[in-house]
């Protein structure tokens, strides 16, 4: 199998679609959230998504295949708040790190027993360890009256997510993805962890990919960047690929990845809610239509990996793959190392 | 296929590229404690939110990248450099541009670096030490992506030979590149700028020397950068402001030549190369490039000359030359009283009639400040300033104008529309619609006050005798509201045409949309404050205009209401039952609730305003005079600085006579009961042997997992009836007095300059008391808070512990709880306030409210409420469902 920078020199990558909205089909209840191993903790459980690597691993295993199958070249591990910050919710900080090996090699597993059986036109597909941005921001109070006031500090942040990563590591992860960013220096805490678990390890540094989240019309992140501002303080990850998910739709999305398109030095992603939600908070764009746009960004050359993020499903993905497999991905811009011509 | 060039890329909450063609970045040297004494000063105080100010005004003054250095032996630098990055992530004026974290010391730096998300500079590491600390530092520097500054320095010490500088940032390259792997464009050298014109014959070359380095360096490494701090170079010459500016404008003019990108400057005080005196240009030209030996002798001797010329500010009397209406134009735009009588008169005779005075030169002076105004080139006090001169003109000439009517009765008053204006019942403020008034008056309308409480029969009748054109409603308190809509029903039963106007700080376009537009068709129309009220007003007398403003605004407000009714079922609410059984979560068990140092009530009368004036918060006193900004940056505003100074000026002047000269006096009643919560949303109290319900209301909007539906009874303890009652309840009324006197000797004078200046200023006296009084209860009082040191800041920002919100205002939005509180603390005897039918106090500036103790207490807004709720608060109240639904409506969740 080829590594995942020679694939994305040949074609664009589809990523796979939303986790919860697959899990919400199921609908577990708080005995299958526990198992037999919480089944006496203290605190409810039900919403916590990640454990389910470890009490409902048929479950998560399950729709990581129906996404390979759908054409998904990259899937991500069920991991998105697995650290201990965000697990807190739960009193679950202790168990954070075991979530983030079992998600990699749930992940891993999955891609393997899909692969056992011949797929034509396929040689496999790459685990992306999810890296979520905390319930907690480092560079926006709380509290409105105290500007100054920060929830948690730089160092809990990156000790949290050095955690994380060495769990998704261990677990057999191709790539670390961390997304859904709308604190920039969140993000930083992660590259920082990342940067630094490799360095103590020695260990060769995995292929990063970066996602930001717009979070308004105004362009802006959450924490009030600019598109631009928010690439510039993220490149000295070296990424793999910056991009953009979640909070809007691939209609609202597409001059900010158009606009990413032209100053990223790596590869782009994009992967899209499946449009705005609509008044009962559900998603409603349906797969063709989602595709469409996604088709139209491939064409005119804004990307190398697409999919989709909340809302999407399967046949969301399916759609997306089908649509954008015919076209060329953009071509990586010449980085210049001189000032002169 | 597209490229990407190797820029110096940085980003605060915008990007910053330094290409080739970007000419010199800027950056801000005064957030530096060991450059800016007063920054310094600020820090120390611990005022960071004024040392902010110090920060914006870089900004403002073109500084494109902010340098803050926090290094100081009595700072604790790690803390002052992560307290004032935090706080600065909040100001997105100053937040958008890129940090360089400055230091000596790399704990602080690192420190800064975890505040930032934007990519910062690092200022600076070096060889200082060795090549293994310089790896280390680098290494950190590179993981949070910052671009670092490297200082010509090296174990045998800093660089200052040409030489020396080359060779050490050339190994320093080296380094960067080859083992940590830095991008050349993220490194940018400082080859050290140091004094020169010392006197020591050593240090004349200096600046020839770094601006040759500088030269080598961008020769031998392109995409490095070169920066340095500037302002060393005129260090001998400190105090001396002129030729320092100019000494840094030929450095840099040369520097920047030999490819200088960036320089730690005084954004703002940056001379321009071509327009220093010449003589001075030439005489720094040489001290810079070390072109003569007797260089730095020539400056000395030229700068004691520079130095000696003082600036002296002198009143410009030249506009006394012009014309009559000249003298008179630029009086009413200026606001200058001085000469009106005498210009007055000199107009008087000069035309045919009095009253041609008025509606000529007067007039077209006034059209002046109204078009300055309206195109935000003057601000209010300056209009409220330049009516004044306006009122006492026309008061010169009234006496003439009634002569001349007498004798000749045939003869008509100008014909220049009516707009009646009146604070409804029940309500007393009345500062706004004074605003308004006068900012009418300036344009040219003939505007009828009627002044406070005034009941809707003798709006309409006055409307209806006077003709007005429009008439204008005011109200501050909730009650108000609901007088608003009766009076829009009563114009519509009479069958009057008058546009209504709604304005004051209760009312919003969405209210008036909703209850009050409804009631009117001949055009309802709120205003958000007086500089709009001109264009308002303007549209609605224009025969071309006013059908088409009008059809306008009733899109406008339909859409609302379209908005309003969409939105309303999308909240979700608890039934009152549920929300009653989520209340706040305190360990009672492990409390024991403080006793104050009395129980009934105590007077506090005649209280010192000077005390009292410490605790003005000055920010609500520009927002009535909408100006808009935060106090104290608002002074050094580009805009509206120099206004704002002048007004806050004034008002300290005024403030002192009013100190001085005890025009007001300080009223003040406190009291502390015994009180237990006997059901979730009653607190019961004991005055000697009566026993008060006092009742609450809770919040019933569905809200997140383990979020509490507050009610202030919560922060009181549970308890029984029979039972001893183990809690407190407080409660206080605070009130200015004494005003009417000044206040009808200002209109006399017609200043309503100082008219409604005097009136703001007892407002901020009543709110500044209210603070005193809870800071005096919580740390003796009550007593629970006895070692509570807070800055007037902290204070307004409600730092401390414990609450004392109001009757009315968003935690207890009943007004009919006042009627208790007022009683428990000696009515209007002991208060000296008296309550109005809609229960607004007088005098007008006059504060009350509970306190409560408890450490989990805080402010917060019932929101709106189900029927459920209000049907319960009724039966607990003993008053009529549909009473409870008339003085809450504003919180009421479904139509009643």
């Amino acid at each position: 199998m080829k590594s995942i920078r020679e694939a994305l020199q040949e074609r664009i990558l589809v990523i796979d679609g939303a986790m919860g909205t697959m899990i919400q089909r199921h609908q577990l209840t708080e005995a299958d959230y526990r198992g037999e191993r919480f089944k006496d903790w203290p605190l409810d459980l039900k919403g916590n998504s990640d454990l389910l690597c470890l009490t409902r691993p048929d479950v998560i295993k399950g729709i990581h295949k129906l996404y390979l199958e759908a054409g998904a070249d990259i899937i991500e591990t069920n991991t998105f708040s697995a650290q201990r910050i965000s697990q807190a919710d739960y009193n679950m900080e202790e168990i954070a790190y075991e979530m983030n090996v079992a998600a990699a090699k749930l992940a891993r597993q999955a891609v393997d027993e899909f692969f056992a059986t011949s797929r034509p036109g396929r040689d496999g597909a790459y685990v992306a360890g999810a890296i979520g941005p905390l319930n907690k921001t480092l560079s926006l109070s709380p509290d409105v009256n105290n500007p100054g006031y920060r929830a948690l500090t730089f160092d809990e942040a990156m000790t949290a997510y050095y955690e994380q990563v060495k769990g998704l590591v261990e677990g057999g992860v191709d790539v670390l993805l961390i997304e859904t960013i709308f604190d920039t220096l969140n993000a930083k805490a992660a590259i920082y962890a990342i940067k630094q678990f490799f360095r103590d390890t020695k260990r060769e540094e995995l292929p990063i990919m970066i996602s930001g989240t717009i979070t308004d019309a105004s362009g802006r992140t959450l924490s009030g960047q600019t598109l631009e501002a928010f690439y510039v303080s993220v490149m000295h990850a070296r990424p793999l690929s910056v991009g953009l998910n979640c909070a809007l739709g691939a209609k609202e999305m597409r001059s900010h990845i158009e606009e990413l398109s032209q100053i990223a030095a790596c590869y782009v992603s994009a992967y899209p809610n499946a449009g705005l939600p609509n008044a009962m908070g559900e998603y409603d764009e349906q797969p063709q239509q989602t595709a469409h746009y996604l088709e139209e960004w491939a064409k005119a050359g804004f990307v190398n990996i697409v999919g989709g993020c909340c809302g999407t499903t399967p046949d969301h993905i399916r759609h997306i793959a089908e649509h954008v497999k015919q076209f060329k991905p953009r071509p990586l811009p010449v980085v210049e190392t001189s000032l002169v011509g | 296929m597209s490229t990407i060039k190797p820029y110096l890329r940085l980003a605060g909450l915008e990007p910053l590229t330094v290409r080739p063609e970007t000419n010199f970045v800027n950056i801000g040297e005064r957030t530096n404690v060991t450059g800016s004494k007063k920054f310094a000063r600020l820090i120390k105080e611990n005022k960071y939110e004024e040392a902010l100010s110090v920060a914006r005004q870089q900004v403002e003054n073109g500084a494109q990248v902010l340098d803050v250095n926090m290094d100081d032996a009595l700072l604790d630098g790690v803390k002052a450099m992560t307290t004032f990055l935090n706080l600065l992530q909040s100001e997105p004026d100053i937040a958008k541009i890129p940090i360089m974290i400055d230091s000596s010391k790399f704990e602080i730096i690192e420190a800064g670096l975890k505040c930032v998300q934007g990519k910062c500079i690092v200022n600076s590491i070096s060889l200082k030490e060795g090549e293994e600390k310089f790896i280390r530092e680098a290494n950190i520097c590179k993981m949070f992506g910052a671009s670092v500054v490297v200082m010509a320095f090296d174990e045998q010490g800093q660089a200052d030979t040409l030489q020396r500088r080359v060779d050490i940032c050339e190994r320093a390259y080296k380094i960067l590149t080859e083992q940590v792997g830095y991008e050349p464009q993220d490194i940018i050298f400082d080859p050290n700028i140091f004094a020169i014109a010392t006197g020591i014959e050593e240090h004349n070359n200096y600046a020839v020397d770094f601006i040759e380095a500088t030269r080598i360096i961008k020769q031998k490494m392109p995409l490095t950068k070169v920066s340095g701090g500037v302002s060393n170079i005129s260090f001998s010459f400190r105090g001396n402001e002129p030729v320092r500016e100019a000494m840094h404008a030929v450095f840099l003019y040369h520097a920047i030549k030999a490819g200088m990108d960036m320089g730690i400057v005084n954004a703002g005080q940056l001379a321009v190369y071509d327009e220093i005196e010449p003589q001075l240009r030439e005489l720094c030209e040489d001290v810079i490039l070390n072109r003569r030996p007797d260089a730095t002798d020539r400056l000395v001797t030229f700068a004691e000359t520079v130095k000696a010329k003082g600036k002296a500010e002198v009143k410009d009397e030249a506009w006394r030359k012009g014309s009559v209406e000249e003298r008179l134009k630029h009086a009413l735009v200026n606001g200058i009283t001085d000469y009106i009588d005498q210009d007055t008169e000199e107009a008087r005779l000069k035309y045919p009639k009095p009253l041609d005075v008025i509606e000529g030169p007067l007039m077209d002076g006034m059209n002046v400040v109204g078009d300055l105004f309206g195109s935000g080139k003057m601000f209010l006090p300056q209009v409220v300033k330049s009516a004044r001169v306006m009122k006492k003109a026309v008061a010169i000439l009234t006496p003439y104008i009634e002569e001349e009517k007498k004798n000749n009765p045939a003869a008509q008053q100008g014909g220049a529309a009516k707009i009646l204006l009146a604070t409804v019942k029940g309500d007393v403020h009345d500062i706004g619609k004074n605003i308004v008034g006068v900012v009418l008056g300036c344009n040219g309308y003939d505007v009828i006050d009627l002044g406070v409480m005034v009941p809707a029969d003798k709006i309409l009748d006055t409307a209806e005798k006077e003709k007005a054109d429009i008439i204008g409603l005011s109200g501050l308190i909730t009650p108000s509201l609901d007088e608003m809509v009766h009076v829009a029903a009563e114009m519509k039963r009479r069958g009057m045409q008058q546009p209504l106007l709604i304005g004051g700080a209760t009312t919003s376009r969405m209210h008036t949309a909703i209850k009050i537009a409804p009631q009117y068709d001949k055009g309802v129309v709120h205003v958000l404050d007086a500089s709009r009220s001109v264009t308002v007003a303007g549209s609605l007398l224009s025969n071309d205009q006013k059908e088409k403003f009008l059809e306008g605004i009733k899109e406008e407000y339909n859409k609302l209401r379209e908005d309003f009714g969409n939105k309303k079922s999308a909240k979700q609410y608890l039934s009152f039952e549920n929300a009653q059984k989520n209340p706040v979560k305190i360990n009672w068990d492990a409390y024991t609730p403080p006793a104050p140092a009395f129980t009934g009530t105590k007077v506090l009368d005649n209280y010192d305003l000077s005390e009292i004036a410490r605790y003005i918060d000055w920010g609500p006193f520009f927002i009535a005079w909408e100006m808009h900004g935060k106090f104290p940056a608002i002074l050094e505003d580009k805009v509206i600085g120099k206004e704002a100074t002048k007004l806050y000026n004034d008002a300290n002047a005024l403030l002192q006579t009013i100190i001085k000269e005890k025009w007001l006096t300080a009223r003040g009643v406190v009291g502390f009961w015994p009180a237990v919560t006997t059901a979730p949303d009653t607190v019961l109290l004991k005055n000697g042997n009566e026993t008060i319900n006092l009742e609450f209301l809770r919040q019933q909007i569905r809200k997140a997992e383990g979020q509490p539906n507050l009610s202030l009874a919560d922060f009181v303890k549970p308890g029984l009836a029979k039972e001893p009652f183990t809690d407190y309840v407080g409660a206080f009324t605070v009130t200015v007095q004494g005003i009417e006197p000044h206040i009808q000797r200002m209109i006399s004078n017609h200043d309503d300059y100082n008219k409604i200046m005097l009136q703001v200023l007892a407002d901020r006296l009543a709110e500044a008391f209210a603070e005193l009084l809870h800071e005096k209860v919580r740390k003796e009082f009550w007593g629970y808070a006895k070692d509570e040191q807070f800055t007037n800041e902290e204070l307004i920002k409600e730092a401390y512990t414990g609450i004392r919100p109001a009757p009315g205002y968003p935690a207890c939005p009943d007004h009919t709880e006042k009627y208790k509180l007022f009683n428990l603390l000696g009515g209007k005897e002991a208060t000296g306030i008296t309550l109005t039918e809609s229960l607004a106090m007088y005098p007008a500036s006059s504060i009350c409210g509970w306190y409560f103790s408890h450490p989990q207490s805080h402010y917060f807004g019932i929101g709106k409420v189900q029927k459920d709720q209000i049907e319960d608060y009724a039966r607990r109240k003993g008053m009529p469902v549909e009473e409870v639904e008339r003085w809450l409506r504003s919180v009421l969740d479904y139509e009643a």
